[in-house]
């Protein structure tokens, strides 16, 4: 029998949901809603012109070749980022689960980078990567003999900013991971064990399947971190270049808004970029969930 | 109880005597800028010498960040009538202030206030970019440059090249044979890298060679103005430029100023085309090598040279404010263009003074002589009288064209493009741009 409260005015449960309400809708759909609204117009950053333009901004938009890359280009960014930190977070996490000595001062160690800043994280690998003045850019053309160019070529910015947000991102899969491995009762995996099944089997069977929960939520986690959070990865590393080649949807919305002043166009920009993410997390629930193992 | 009535009455006839400036605190002028450190310092001191000049007014300065924050704070202050009297704006954002109608211009603003500005006596490279279409001053100039070419005078000297001329420009051809002699010599492993290569290499090349940059006189004379840098003579620079990065002559070091700096203080480029506020960093960041500057390059045949054109910001008095506080502004204006002022601006921050009279005077005590390096953007951009092309760039949504340039030039120096495919593909986006501004201000 679950338990239920129940309530006798037919009015408190909204009165204690007012200030959740209250909140949302102020911060939430307020701005949404202007922001919908503002995309239907052309007017001047200063508000003293406004021209209702239906869906001007959005046709501009789509038939733009480049805005169109910039949605694979995002595609293509958050895809690898969620790829590299969520098996980077889950290798690390089966590692560091075994009984080691310093277990409790690597698990604390491996959890620092998800302190630092988007930006600081960028600025430190353009340190490491930049080939005027990266350390280890020089290195790899001077030993290497790559000709190692994120100022020139596209995919080498690519991978410079795949792995600045990945790297951050890793972090934090990690400590979900390791919790989630934790809660996975050891006499399943012994009882496998003794069964014969190999470590990979073990993980593959056992561990894998019960951690797909964690698995789940930290992909939906990990997209919308790299549609909207690497903005400052982007900012100190590449400003979108070379070529645009890492200019993601979040960007231009603040490099046409907040730079360019073109406000019906970035606001348009907004409502594409909100609406993908509605739609993308709709069809990890609809489709990818039903495949998720909850525990029970 | 009659010594308490006494009193009031007394009072009260004090306050009619004596205006209120006697009680009065003076009248504040809000100054939103973009200058920080350094030259944060060194506008603060002028805000001081300012205030300590007179008791009527009191500037108070602020500092919003750079550039770009600077001016969506003043948007946003304005949207919510708290606007500040004097609003610092980058020049690419001066075709969106001047059709803003929240402006009062410079020259109406001195004319109100009854302040006689000789504008003849004004750098006109420097005015002319802030004029409307009839020659009436919009905003006050206040930090401006224009380009110059460093080089490496150690790698000249060691190819047994005489060091470059300060007033007179040499060739690109030259220039071509110099980074030549230099790469295959082995002395500098690049020839050449340029910072904001669009205003360099296409906004000043097009304006020293008086090549249009856009139709309607650079967008001065209306806004349906249209992008025609896809011309011959750009093309061809650019063809050059590609045809150099792939024998090393010229080299990309990216977007902004950092990278190519870099590049030239390693060593790794011989030359390098940046803004003359340049020289303050290369001061203090060379230690091994010996650099100089001279003018940019000019193609060799050109009848006339231009002036070059200027980067920086300039200072927009913004409407909604009282009169006497306008009069506030306008003598803040006026002492800053002050001799003083100038020339202080001058040697601490090394943009340009905006008189003829500062220049003058620093000229005539010598402060050239000792540092000549100062000299050679100041005679660059003196060197004509601007032509309506050569004065400046009047273009709506120029932060997404020079991002549009930005974007397609890189393709040409990965090789993804060719420069006339390039050019024609900035033009074509570009005008799409200015398209939705004109739709927007009609």
């Amino acid at each position: 029998m679950i338990k239920r409260s129940f309530f006798k005015s037919r009015y408190l449960p909204y009165l204690l949901i007012l200030p959740q309400m209250v909140v949302t809708l102020t911060f939430f759909y307020w701005p949404a809603i202007q922001g919908l609204f503002q995309s239907f117009l052309l007017s001047d950053p200063f508000g003293q012109k406004s021209t209702f333009v239906w869906f001007y901004n959005y046709k501009e938009l789509f038939t733009d070749p480049l805005y169109l890359k910039s949605i694979l280009t995002t595609f293509a960014f958050s895809l690898a980022v969620a790829f590299v930190s969520l098996s980077m977070g889950l290798f690390i996490a089966s590692m560091a689960n075994r009984a080691l000595r310093a277990k409790a001062l690597i698990r604390t160690m491996l959890i620092w980078p998800y302190a630092v800043a988007p930006a600081i994280s960028g600025i430190l690998w353009l340190f490491l990567l930049h080939p005027s003045y990266g350390i280890v850019a020089l290195g790899i053309k001077k030993w290497i003999g790559v000709d190692w160019n994120p100022v020139l070529y596209g995919s080498d910015a690519m991978v410079m900013i795949v792995m600045a947000s990945a790297w951050k991102q890793i972090s934090y899969n990690f400590v979900f991971f390791m919790a989630g491995m934790q809660a996975i009762p050891k006499s399943l995996i012994e009882a496998a064990a003794i069964d014969g099944a190999s470590p990979f089997k073990r993980f593959w069977f056992i561990s894998f399947p019960l951690l797909s929960p964690t698995f789940f939520f930290l992909t939906v986690m990990n997209i919308i971190y790299s549609f909207f959070e690497t903005f400052g990865i982007i900012h100190t590393i590449t400003q979108g270049g070379p070529g645009g080649s890492t200019n993601i949807l979040v960007y231009k919305v603040y490099q046409d808004g907040f730079v360019g002043l073109n406000l019906g166009s970035s606001a348009a920009q907004s409502v594409v970029l909100m609406s993908l993410i509605i739609v993308i997390t709709f069809l990890q629930f609809r489709f990818v969930e039903k495949k998720v193992q909850y525990g029970g | 109880m009659k010594l308490t009535k006494l009193f009031v009455f007394l009072m009260i006839i004090v306050s009619l005597v004596f205006p209120i400036s006697v009680f009065a605190e003076p009248t504040t002028i809000n100054w939103w800028h973009a200058m920080r450190s350094a030259r944060g310092k060194v506008v603060e001191k002028m805000i001081g010498d300012f205030n300590a000049s007179q008791s009527e007014y009191k500037v108070v300065g602020t500092n919003k960040g750079n550039y770009d924050e600077t001016m969506n704070a003043g948007v946003a202050a304005f949207r919510a009538k708290k606007q500040p009297h004097i609003l610092q704006v980058f020049e690419v954002g001066t075709q969106t202030m001047m059709l803003s109608g929240a402006i009062y211009p410079v020259f109406e603003l001195m004319k109100d206030a009854g302040i006689d500005v000789d504008w003849s006596r004004y750098l006109q490279a420097v005015l002319s970019y802030y004029m409307n279409s009839d020659g009436n001053l919009m905003s006050m100039p206040f930090n401006s440059s224009t380009p110059i070419m460093y080089y490496n005078a150690d790698m000249l000297k060691k190819a047994g090249i005489a060091p470059l001329s300060k007033s007179d420009p040499i060739t690109w051809d030259e220039l071509g044979e110099i980074t030549k002699k230099l790469v295959s010599a082995g002395i500098a492993p690049n020839g050449m890298v340029t910072a904001w290569q669009s205003w360099t290499q296409i906004e000043n090349y097009s304006a020293i060679h008086n090549i249009a940059f856009a139709s309607k006189a650079n967008g001065y004379e209306g806004l349906d103005t249209e992008l025609q840098i896809n011309n011959p003579q750009v093309v061809k620079h650019i063809t050059r430029l590609k045809s150099w990065a792939d024998d090393k002559r010229f080299m990309y070091g990216g977007q902004k100023y950092a990278g190519p700096k870099a590049e030239f203080m390693a060593q790794n480029a011989a030359f390098y085309i940046d803004s003359i506020s340049g020289i303050a960093k290369l001061k203090k960041g060379v230690k091994d090598f010996k650099w100089d500057a001279a003018p940019l390059p000019v193609e060799a045949g050109t009848k006339k040279l231009q002036n070059s054109i200027i980067g920086g910001a300039s200072l927009w008095v913004l409407n909604g404010h009282s009169k006497k506080e306008y009069k506030g502004v306008a003598a803040f204006l006026k002492f800053l263009s002050n001799n003083d002022m100038q020339e202080y601006w001058h040697k601490e921050t090394g943009y340009f003074p905006i008189t003829i009279d500062a220049y003058d005077s620093l000229k005539s005590k010598g402060y050239y002589k000792t540092d000549p390096l100062q000299e050679v953007g100041i005679s660059q951009l003196n060197r004509a009288i601007p032509t309506k092309i050569s004065r400046g760039l009047r273009l709506g949504y120029f932060v997404q064209i020079r991002n549009i340039i930005n974007e397609e030039l890189e393709q040409v120096w990965n090789g993804k493009k060719s420069p006339q495919e390039a050019l024609d593909n900035a033009a074509a986006r570009s005008n799409i741009q200015l398209r939705t501004f004109e739709k927007t201000y009609k």
